[in-house]
């Protein structure tokens, strides 16, 4: 490395930035407590690499030299600033002077750390998924903003509140203790499991997905693995390898739903599908099967299945009627209920679906009607179909969504 | 870091409870207390009588009112604070979760705040305008 000539350094600073940037950046947050002071810190370090690298040459451990001199320069700022006099007590437990020498680095984790504290269960979960986003993905708050459809300064100051929570209410950045681990453990799942499928599955607007934030969630998840191979955490990636493996045919050109059962299954990633079903498999062999590992599971059987008709739809029953049990909700209990329509034939699936239609939030909710207008179609009950289809309609509120229903009412109409 | 906890009393499953049972609670939570004091994690705290007992001063169209209250329609009620001194948040998430008034109803914990920068501008300010 030392041997790269000067006019190589803006490149491979360019390079280190992409490559490196959140690591140095959870290091800083770790060794200052302070999430913004890291932040100009880590920009510090770069200008300054950008200046001394060329006439002293490349240091031998960019990452830590980086990492160090990002320190030091915060430490410069604080005494500079007007936060000098309530600082008082920080500044004195940092070093006073010196260059920049190896610090000591265990920088993977350093960004465990930051997941964990920024998915504390203290914050709310919107500030939890925007600040994960912000600070351990590094996408910009215009990024996330438009992802989640909120407005860049609504998200802006939930990030600063998020921020000023940690720094005040002395949120620590640890990886909680084994005994406090399953409760941190589920929010920062939750975390990186909203944000795929907000990914997999927009809540609302035009387009059907939103790849980059998928992306994100399952890089998340290989990070979370490697650092904490925990079986719900295999669980989850599997889970989000086996949807994404699915993606290139979950919509037509034009940018329309097609449904799993017509789906054309050359087109899965057969790279993804197989390390989804590897990782199912050693979740599932752990036992202790939680709801991501059960949710893996029953997106493996799909994935097995050659084409639809070949589904084993009496052991996707069972996962469901596990799942139910593991994490009970009324959305779980709708999956059920297509499966046993499936297994059983559509009037078996419409008497479950009716019992959940009963429930307010259920009434509410679109696809629980377009379930009960599916199967009313499929049982030749037209009238009965179109009064659900047309229910769902006022009830959607994504665009691909909406134009798949439109056109089972166009169909049933003719 | 200082952080002040605020126990609630969930009413109704209080008063389920025997004579003896609520014994037991208050033995635990005592021993608890003797725990933090041990620890030096116990700042100060005291148990609230009834919100029958209090009384409510307000300050209200340029003089000060008193009435009874506050209004304990609600099904829990501030039975009791502690003081702790803690690391941080999480280590005091841990002391109150081990503390059998758990059991009775929620707790609170907020950080308490720093004053001692407003403080000394404000004696600054009173001692300029002296």
């Amino acid at each position: 490395m030392a041997s790269i000539v000067p006019e190589g350094i803006p490149d491979l600073l360019d390079s280190l930035f992409r490559a490196e940037s959140r690591r140095i950046l959870a290091s800083l947050i770790r060794l200052l407590g302070d999430f913004d002071l890291a932040e100009d810190g880590m920009h510090d370090a770069f200008a300054a690499a950008l200046e001394a690298w060329p006439r002293d040459g490349v240091p031998e451990h960019p990452r830590a030299w980086l990492v160090s001199t990002g320190r030091f320069k915060a430490i410069d700022r604080l005494r500079r600033s007007a936060r000098f006099n309530t600082s008082l007590e920080t500044l004195a437990e940092l070093p006073d002077e010196g260059p920049p020498g190896p610090v000591e680095e265990d920088v993977d984790d350093d960004r465990l750390r930051l997941i964990f504290t920024c998915c504390h269960p203290a914050l709310s979960p919107e500030a939890c998924t925007a600040l994960t986003l912000r600070e351990v993905c590094g996408l910009t708050t215009e990024a996330i903003a438009r992802a989640f459809l909120t407005a860049p300064s609504t998200l802006a100051q939930r990030i600063v509140r998020a921020k000023a929570k940690i720094r005040d209410a002395g949120i620590p950045y640890e990886i909680p203790s084994r005994a406090e681990l399953p409760d941190r453990l589920d929010a920062v799942l939750k975390v990186i499991y909203l944000v795929f499928n907000e990914g997999y599955s927009a809540s609302s607007g035009e387009a059907l997905t939103r790849p980059d934030l998928s992306a994100e969630a399952i890089r998340l998840g290989r990070l979370l693995l490697e650092l904490l191979p925990d079986p719900e955490v295999t669980g989850l990636l599997a889970l989000m390898l086996l949807q994404e493996s699915r993606r290139a045919a979950r919509a037509s050109s034009g940018g329309d739903l097609v449904l799993l059962e017509d789906q054309d299954r050359s087109r899965w990633d057969r790279a993804l599908m197989a390390e989804g079903r590897a990782l199912v498999e050693q979740a599932l062999a752990s036992r202790r099967v939680g709801a991501y590992t059960l949710q893996a599971a029953i997106a493996a059987v799909h994935a097995e299945a050659a084409e639809a008709s070949a589904t084993d739809w009496d052991r996707i029953v069972g996962l469901y009627t596990l799942l139910a049990r593991v994490a009970p909700s009324p959305v779980v209990d709708l999956n059920r209920a297509v499966a046993v329509a499936m297994r059983d034939g559509p009037q078996d699936g419409l008497e479950l679906t009716d019992a959940l239609l009963v429930r307010r939030d259920m009434a509410e909710y679109h696809l629980a009607h377009a379930v009960r207008a599916d199967l009313c179609r499929r049982l030749g009950r037209t009238e009965e179909a179109l009064t659900s289809y047309r229910r769902a309609l006022g009830l959607v509120q994504q665009g691909p969504e909406r134009r798949f229903l439109e056109r089972r009412v166009a169909e049933l109409q003719k | 870091m200082k952080y002040i906890c605020f126990g609630y009393l969930d009413v109704q499953q209080w008063s389920t409870l025997s004579p003896s049972e609520q014994n037991a609670r208050f033995d635990a939570c005592f021993a608890y207390d003797e725990g933090l004091k041990k620890d030096g994690h116990w700042v100060g705290g005291e148990g609230l009588q009834g919100p029958d007992t209090a009384v409510m001063v307000r300050y209200q169209n340029g003089k000060v009112s008193v009435t009874d209250g506050p209004y304990a329609e609600t099904k829990e009620l501030l039975g009791g604070l502690l003081i702790l001194e803690a690391r941080d948040l999480n280590h005091a998430i841990h002391l109150i979760s081990n503390h059998p008034g758990l059991k009775m109803g929620p707790w609170e914990i907020r950080p308490a705040a720093d004053l001692d920068q407003m403080i000394r501008e404000s004696e600054q300010r009173r001692a300029a305008s002296r």
